[in-house]
């Protein structure tokens, strides 16, 4: 923690709730506060891992030829690296209000934030879900199984319970993303009226800490979906 | 801080001072408030207007079990009264009953902090729980729901053709104002205590209302994911636990009763806290065993998480699996154990009085061992294949969740009925009361562990005649109870007009909602924040009485 | 009276934002790489100690739990502990119920109906 610097807060200064007695209560509860939201957000996307995990176990091979045949890695990569960098460019917009820098700074890095988000988002709506759309790869739109995936056998099933999966699990984070995409234009807005300090940066703080939280589901994801029979030639 | 005496500060008409009551009038200060006392008291509105509808939907259950051939409806009809009965007294009215009303009033007066942490989400929560309800509603009104409240699939996504969609989105929603209660008291918990609160100086309501939060927190999030997936497979017409797609419909059951086992401490949890503070007050004693009945809470709460396979023993679930959860279900029961053990010692060469919120704990301590025992029974595998499906289960959880839950909420809004409108109750009526609900009660539901050990079926609309003496019984002492919830209703609308001014103190309980601040609180609970340098119910004895 | 978590008002540099950042991509091109690799049951095993290890920089770094001590830190504990427990608990069914579910078997799972023999061979 060396080459950490602390900041002093002024008792006093920023705006403290009436339920608060300091700067210091009300910002240790936020923080607090987002860290049990992130919990939930935990276990309500956990509830789904497991189911995955429950049918991965049972149906690997069936599993293994839909992610390698139907979803290109190429693709959740580049998604990949997009995600990486936005988590980047809002940790250093929150640190830009925390050093005090012009307001323009902080917006510019909350627009980069937001232009990569909408860059995840793009890729995969045209170029992983559009594409599964024509091609009949999604469950209950037009789901239509290939002859080359008859070597599964009775198996077959679990190829369209995998895409269920993958819909399911990637629409529930692009979901939380497009949240994040609504936060952060709020956040753009009250950054443009002077609302945030060195010493009141509470509402950036803690909508970064969501934003990271969103990334770290991508990053189980993307090996989980995309890399699961490995890419070699089989 | 005052001791305990006898001599209760004389009484200031509530009119003539500021509180959360007439610090604003009309409907905007109510609907817009972000007071945590108002929020408590809007919750108690919409959940006592949910108790009827589920209230409505047991009374015609049990008018239909007077025949053995069926007295009222159709099969298809009582499977949709069953369902609704079940969704709405546990989701819209248990779930959030303690802990959104007495909880959301007490635990800032009780760690003496002027409100919770965020109020405004205090206030959205109660919106999303209003929705909730408007969206269960709409699905009792459009055709009703008859998958049980279990909503098992594939009959629930693929056979049912009930409003199932909404009724599971009613409960998501509703599952999110659960998480934001709970989310709020962990933090007003953890970062709000007056100077001097100390953990273990914290009355055992609000470990408990600790406990309950940590269970909202990790519980909710997979109950909510799980009927997510559940309306999208009933959409769709595809999903993730369908069967010709490989899926399992066991692991719906896994996903659903990881919070749903979870949940029934939620239920219990608060009751138990409230039952810790009805005893030491009416006691007059301080609680036996402090530490032990504050981490019994903690342990309830992390090992309900851990025994839910317990209602799949008869499922198909593997033997090993049942085996490890049927060890751990008698797990559970220990630390409930301590707490009667320790209630009980508090009560030993206490000085007791008999005011109808003791009543309520005291008829809670029984009836919740009763109900507690019987859970063995099921928890144990071999038992289980012969009792589960059967009326013993319905009883057993009825104990649990009216014979105690039901009856620590009511013992609570008694007991701080006069803190929370500055007006006392008849309290013959009241006596009354809970005389004939305890009366009605066991008439209700001893039966129905006695047909049920006998081999009648649960969620049937038609028996064999030869249980039908049982189920007139049980009907009959359902009526009775209906009368006892319907006289507490009246006498406590008439009592916030007509009802006298309470003292400040009426009960000479320890606490700092009852010694410092005043009755009704001012809006911001306390003129000054109190410093705190005693133990919880720290109950003098009485002059001449003996000491422990 | 409230509970201090230290640090809360602490800077963190642009320079290690920067390198946590280069290391999260290297470990993205590095799991990728990895998968065109046939090493069998292992591939999993490493793709998801280096999402581990991704999520741990982003957790550390970019959420600054690194400087966060005590209850931040139980919160997080507490959350994947429970995810472990409803996930284990839920294969503890789910892959022990006997042959007929074991069409396709993983190769781990293929170790559990092994279990119980062992268990007799002990007892």
């Amino acid at each position: 923690m060396s080459d950490a610097a602390v900041t002093h807060e002024g008792h006093g200064h920023g705006h403290v709730a009436h339920q608060f007695e300091t700067v210091e209560q009300q910002r240790e509860a936020g923080q607090l506060g987002m860290w049990l939201f992130l919990m939930t957000e935990i276990l309500f996307f956990g509830g789904m891992f497991t189911a995955y995990t429950v049918y991965r176990e049972l149906h690997l091979p069936a599993f293994e030829l839909a992610s390698r045949e139907i979803l290109e890695a190429k693709y959740g990569a580049t998604n990949t690296a997009v995600l990486i960098c936005s988590s980047l460019t809002m940790a250093l917009a929150i640190h830009s209000a925390h050093t005090g820098k012009k307001k323009w700074q902080t917006m510019m890095w909350l627009v980069f934030t937001m232009i990569l988000g909408l860059t995840f988002l793009g890729i995969k709506l045209r170029f992983e879900w559009y594409e599964d759309y024509i091609h009949h790869f999604v469950p209950g739109l037009g789901f239509q199984y290939r002859p080359e995936w008859s070597s599964l056998g009775s198996q077959m099933g679990q190829v369209q319970m995998f895409m269920c999966f993958y819909f399911f699990m990637t629409g529930l984070h692009a979901l939380h993303m497009i949240v994040g995409l609504g936060i952060l234009t709020v956040l753009l807005i009250m950054t443009a009226r002077n609302r945030f300090s060195p010493d009141y940066v509470a509402p950036l703080e803690i909508s970064g800490l969501y934003w990271h939280f969103v990334d770290i589901v991508w990053i189980f994801l993307f090996p989980l979906l995309y890399l699961v029979g490995g890419r070699y030639p089989h | 801080m005052s001791t305990a005496s006898l001599e209760l500060p004389p009484a200031i008409p509530a009119e003539s001072r500021v509180t959360y009551l007439n610090a604003e009038y009309g409907l905007k200060s109510w609907l817009l408030t972000k007071d945590h006392k108002r929020i408590g008291l809007l919750y108690l509105a919409t959940i006592t207007i949910m108790f009827m509808f589920g209230g409505i939907a047991a009374f015609l259950m049990r008018v239909q079990l007077l025949e053995p051939q069926g007295a009222l409806v159709e099969p298809e009809t009582y499977n949709k009264l069953f369902t609704i009965h079940g969704v709405i007294m546990v989701f819209f009215f248990l779930v959030p009953s303690i802990p959104a009303t007495l909880g959301n009033f007490l635990i800032p007066l009780m760690i003496g902090a002027r409100d919770v942490a965020f109020p405004k989400l205090n206030l959205l929560s109660w919106y999303i729980f209003v929705t909730g309800c408007t969206l269960a509603l709409i699905a009792i009104f459009s055709g009703g729901v008859d998958t049980g409240w279990t909503f098992y699939p594939p009959y629930s996504s693929n056979y049912s053709h009930t409003a199932v969609v909404w009724m599971a989105m009613g409960i998501f929603i509703a599952g999110f104002s659960s998480i934001l209660t709970g989310l709020n008291f962990v933090v007003t918990i953890h970062k709000m205590r007056a100077p001097g609160m100390t953990w273990f100086r914290l009355p055992l309501f609000i470990w408990a209302m600790y406990a309950t939060s940590i269970i909202f927190i990790l519980g909710t999030p997979v109950i909510a994911i799980t009927l997510f997936l559940l309306a999208l497979e009933t959409l769709l017409h595809v999903g993730i636990f369908d069967p010709s797609l490989g899926g399992d419909p066991l692991l719906f059951q896994h996903m659903f009763w990881f919070y749903s086992h979870p949940a029934v401490y939620i239920m219990i949890l608060p009751g138990m806290g409230v039952i810790s503070e009805l005893i030491t007050a009416f006691s007059r004693k301080k609680i036996f065993g402090y530490s032990f009945v504050a981490f019994s809470s903690m342990a309830i709460a992390v090992i309900s998480f851990i025994v839910w396979g317990h209602h799949m023993f008869v499922t198909g679930q593997s033997i090993y699996a049942g085996l490890i959860f049927s060890v751990l279900s008698f797990l559970v029961a220990i630390p409930s154990a301590v707490k009667v053990f320790n209630w009980t010692a508090t009560l030993y060469k206490g000085s007791i009085s008999y005011e109808a919120p003791m009543l309520y704990a005291l008829g809670f301590i029984g009836l919740f061992t009763m109900g507690g025992l019987t859970g063995l029974f099921l928890a144990s595998l071999a038992t289980d294949v012969h009792l589960n499906g059967t009326y013993f289960v319905v009883a057993h959880f009825h104990y649990i969740m009216v014979g105690g839950a039901v009856m620590a909420y009511l013992g609570g809004i008694h007991f701080w009925w006069p803190k929370i409108t500055g007006r006392m109750y008849p309290d013959m009526w009241a006596r009354i009361a809970a005389a004939l609900i305890f009366i009605g009660f066991n008439l209700t539901f001893a039966p129905q562990f006695v047909m049920g050990y006998l081999g009648m079926p649960r969620r049937y609309a038609v028996y064999p005649a030869e249980f039908q003496v049982l189920n007139v019984l049980s009907s009959a002492g359902a009526s009775i109870l209906a009368v006892g919830y319907a006289i507490p209703l009246i006498y406590l609308f008439w009592s916030m007009r007509y009802g006298p001014i309470a003292p400040q103190n009426p009960w000479g309980a320890k606490g700092l909602e009852w010694e410092v601040a005043a009755t009704p609180p001012p809006p911001e609970n306390f003129e000054t924040i109190p410093i705190v340098t005693e133990e919880a119910y720290n109950y003098q004895p009485l002059k001449g009485a003996h000491s422990v | 009276m409230q509970e201090r978590d230290q640090h809360y008002d602490i800077i963190v540099p642009v320079r290690t934002y920067v390198f946590t950042f280069l290391a999260l991509l290297l470990l993205t091109a590095l799991t990728t790489a990895v998968a065109y690799i046939d090493l069998g049951p292992f591939n999993t095993v490493v793709a998801l100690t280096i999402a581990v290890i991704k999520m741990m920089l982003v957790i550390l770094f970019f959420m600054h739990v690194k400087y966060h001590q005590g209850l931040t830190r139980i919160a997080i504990i507490c959350a994947f502990f429970w995810l472990g427990i409803m996930m284990t608990l839920t294969l503890s069914d789910e892959l022990t119920r006997g042959p007929s579910w074991e069409m396709n078997p993983s190769p781990w799972s293929a170790l559990l109906p092994h279990i119980p023999h062992i268990v007799r061979f002990l007892f």
